[in-house]
């Protein structure tokens, strides 16, 4: 069955606020409006206003109305319209909600989604174009979640809603609208996807390739470049969550490949390559290691808005495939 | 014919002020109006241009325009100077204008050229010109309040006896950095102006539905605070005259509501239909246009002829036209634009692929 991506998190939020009546959706223009990016489309009219709230926009204080609402044992979904917008109200995120559950001794438990736009958009420059996976991946008593397609998304959001803990959930715009032909199980109303749990997406031998969101479809399409290209072999690792990080998938993956290309469209210092690749050096798996791994990042620079540059910096197709054949030595 | 007319201001709506105090006439002539209807103009074909330019793709991203608000940025710089500070939000292409830059660089930005006003790195949200005391440009909702505020703060610290202004919309007044911001500017008796732009919808949503206290003047508790009319340029020229003369005497913040309307929808992904009538629209249009304010003011006073108003109409279209046709073929940023300007003075910066990093920046 062919879904978007974007009516995949549109029904995962239903059938969870038609199973639960704790769960309830508030955020910027979710309700009348249908949603900024049309996420939450029909869902006023379906579920009205005492289920999908409008805020002003005031981040910092829907942000702490969530986490208090979700101390007292509801479920909120918390949409950003971007996740840039959070920087507003990180504190909330970080003090109020994520290290309640340690301070209180388990007293306080926060059952929460934040949830909205993550990542690289087109063309909105600096302030609205950036991931945060890092940041939120930093973060003790945060999970955090990054699905790539249909399949992800209703299973690691239903997830994430039925979750105990607080989940950062990133979504990619320019994913919204692609569809996927996805199998029927994932429509079932109770599947779930574990949140601790990476994906390997395509089996290899040659070299292990970590990816999340959207760059795990450039990553899958520079396999097969490398496989038709240069007769390499990759596997390709979905990571699916950032937090717990699933290192014991990336470590199997590398004993049986000896080499690894991390890819994100964040920025490289303090990324999720440089957290994988000291999980690599803190195991065994260095012993496996064949070649120094390769991170393909975004630039360290502050997004551009012009196309002619944003291109440059994000990873494309084609900077995997380079890094793939750096570490396979074929390729200075 | 009369070489000046003097027109009776509307009553300001009051808080914390006394009525005695406003003013109540602006005095106009002929040259001024022509050159507010001038820049005026200007300033509505280029948004009108760049409306055009997004739809044909060649403008990317959000893009947010200011037609119908016009009279606001040209009525504030009337009564300012560029030893004044300005800062707003991200709907800023007129902002830019007034600041001295031009629908040729202002366009060029929006259509991704190396000859935009910030090189095609920051796009329709983000023009500046410090040269003019002009800071932004600033896409984050309410950002704009608190560093404003900072820009009042050094213009008291240095004696300089000017006024800063911030400028946000009604969607904006909800952030409580406002009112962080304002209290200190309060505390310091700060020469700052918080300027709302209220065009009465906060991106999709109205003011009722977002605002509990929809007086966004009296929202700086014991700050005074007026509402007047922002569609009239000398309604708003003049009461900025008063604000700034009012700060600038030591007194502290004050907060401002304009009440204008934007023609457009919030940005160029909403119709910006869906929440109001195109009736309302229309009325607007027909009855509070910034820019037949004045034009009407100039045909009553035989300052002009209906023909020659037209002309320059004509000749602002050709013009920025012309510039559209040239500046599409301007070159597009390059890679070491890509990775200039990230700090003062060069230092190593990671590429996407470790091989494309600047090791010697």
């Amino acid at each position: 069955k062919e879904m978007t991506c974007r009516d995949a998190i549109n029904s995962a939020m239903c059938e969870e606020i038609e199973r639960d009546p704790k769960v309830f959706l508030m955020g910027e223009e979710v309700g009348q409006y249908n949603g900024a990016y049309k996420v939450s489309k029909g869902m006023y009219d379906k579920y009205g206003p005492s289920r999908i709230w409008d805020t002003p926009i005031s981040e910092t204080g829907f942000t702490g109305i969530g986490v208090g609402a979700g101390l007292m044992g509801l479920r909120p979904i918390i949409e950003f319209m971007t996740w840039n917008f959070s920087l507003q109200s990180i504190d909330h995120i970080v003090n109020s909600c994520a290290k309640a559950h340690y301070m209180s001794a388990g007293d306080l438990k926060c059952p929460i989604v934040f949830r909205g736009i993550n990542g690289v958009s087109a063309g909105v420059a600096a302030q609205h174009s950036q991931c945060f996976g890092s940041w939120y991946s930093s973060v003790p008593g945060l999970k955090v979640v990054v699905p790539w397609n249909v399949e992800d998304i209703r299973g690691l959001l239903k997830a994430s809603i039925r979750d105990e803990d607080p989940v950062v959930f990133l979504e990619n715009e320019m994913m919204y609208g692609v569809s996927f032909d996805t199998p029927d199980y994932v429509f079932d109303k109770d599947f779930v996807l574990p949140l601790n749990k990476a994906k390997v997406e395509r089996q290899g031998t040659d070299v292990t390739i970590t990816a999340f969101a959207k760059m795990v479809g450039f990553s899958l399409q520079a396999a097969d470049i490398l496989q038709k290209e240069h007769g390499i072999n990759a596997e390709v690792i979905n990571l699916r969550v950032l937090r717990p990080l699933d290192r014991n998938t990336i470590i199997q993956s590398v004993k049986k490949t000896n080499r690894i290309v991390s890819v994100e469209e964040g920025w490289p210092q303090c990324g999720i390559g440089a957290e994988i690749a000291a999980s690599l050096m803190e195991t065994d798996a260095f012993d496996y290691l064949d070649a120094p791994m390769e991170r393909i990042t975004g630039a360290d620079i502050p997004m551009p808005y012009s196309q002619s540059i944003e291109r440059l910096a994000v990873p494309q197709v084609e900077n995997i495939v380079n890094g793939v054949l750096k570490a396979c030595y074929r390729k200075k | 014919f009369a070489s000046t007319v003097t027109l009776n201001i509307p009553e300001f709506e009051l808080h914390r002020l006394d009525k005695s105090q406003m003013p109540k006439q602006a005095t106009t002539n002929k040259d001024e109006l022509m050159s507010y209807f001038k820049r005026m103009s200007v300033m509505r074909r280029t948004e009108i241009v760049a409306d055009n330019l997004y739809k044909s793709k060649m403008i990317r991203g959000f893009c947010h325009l200011y037609d119908g608000q016009e009279a606001i940025a040209e009525g504030m710089e009337a009564a300012l100077t560029y030893e004044d500070a300005i800062i707003t939000a991200y709907r800023d292409h007129c902002q830019a204008i007034c600041r001295g830059d031009t629908p040729y660089r202002v366009l060029a930005e929006m259509v991704q050229k190396r000859t935009g006003s910030s090189a095609g790195k920051g796009g329709s949200m983000h023009y500046y010109n410090s040269k003019n005391n002009f800071y932004g440009g600033n896409g984050i909702v309410g950002a704009q309040l608190p560093v404003g505020t900072g820009l009042a703060f050094a213009l008291k610290y240095q004696g300089k006896p000017n006024v800063a202004v911030s400028m946000y919309g009604d969607g904006a007044a909800n952030q409580g950095q406002l009112y962080e911001a304002a209290n200190m500017a309060a505390l310091w008796k700060l020469p700052m102006i918080y300027v709302c732009e209220n065009n009465l919808y906060g991106m999709g949503t109205s003011n009722e539905r977002a605002s509990h206290n929809t007086k966004f003047y009296t929202r700086g508790d014991l700050i005074p605070g007026f509402k007047i009319d922002g569609q009239n340029i000398l309604v708003v020229r003049e009461a900025m005259r008063w604000a700034k003369e009012y700060c600038v005497k030591g007194n502290g913040p004050l907060f401002i509501e304009f009440i204008t309307y934007r023609y457009h929808g919030h940005s160029m992904s909403d119709p910006g239909i869906t929440y109001r009538t195109r009736e309302e629209i229309n009325e607007v249009r027909a009855k509070r246009d910034p820019i037949e304010i004045v034009r009407k003011l100039l045909l009553e006073n035989s300052w002009a002829q209906e023909s020659e108003l037209k002309d320059i109409e004509k000749k602002i279209r050709a013009d920025i036209d012309a510039d559209v046709e040239k500046l599409k073929l301007d070159p597009e940023p390059n890679a070491e634009d890509l990775y200039s300007h990230v700090g003062i003075g060069k230092h190593y910066i990671r590429g996407v692929e470790y091989k494309l990093s600047q090791l010697d920046y």
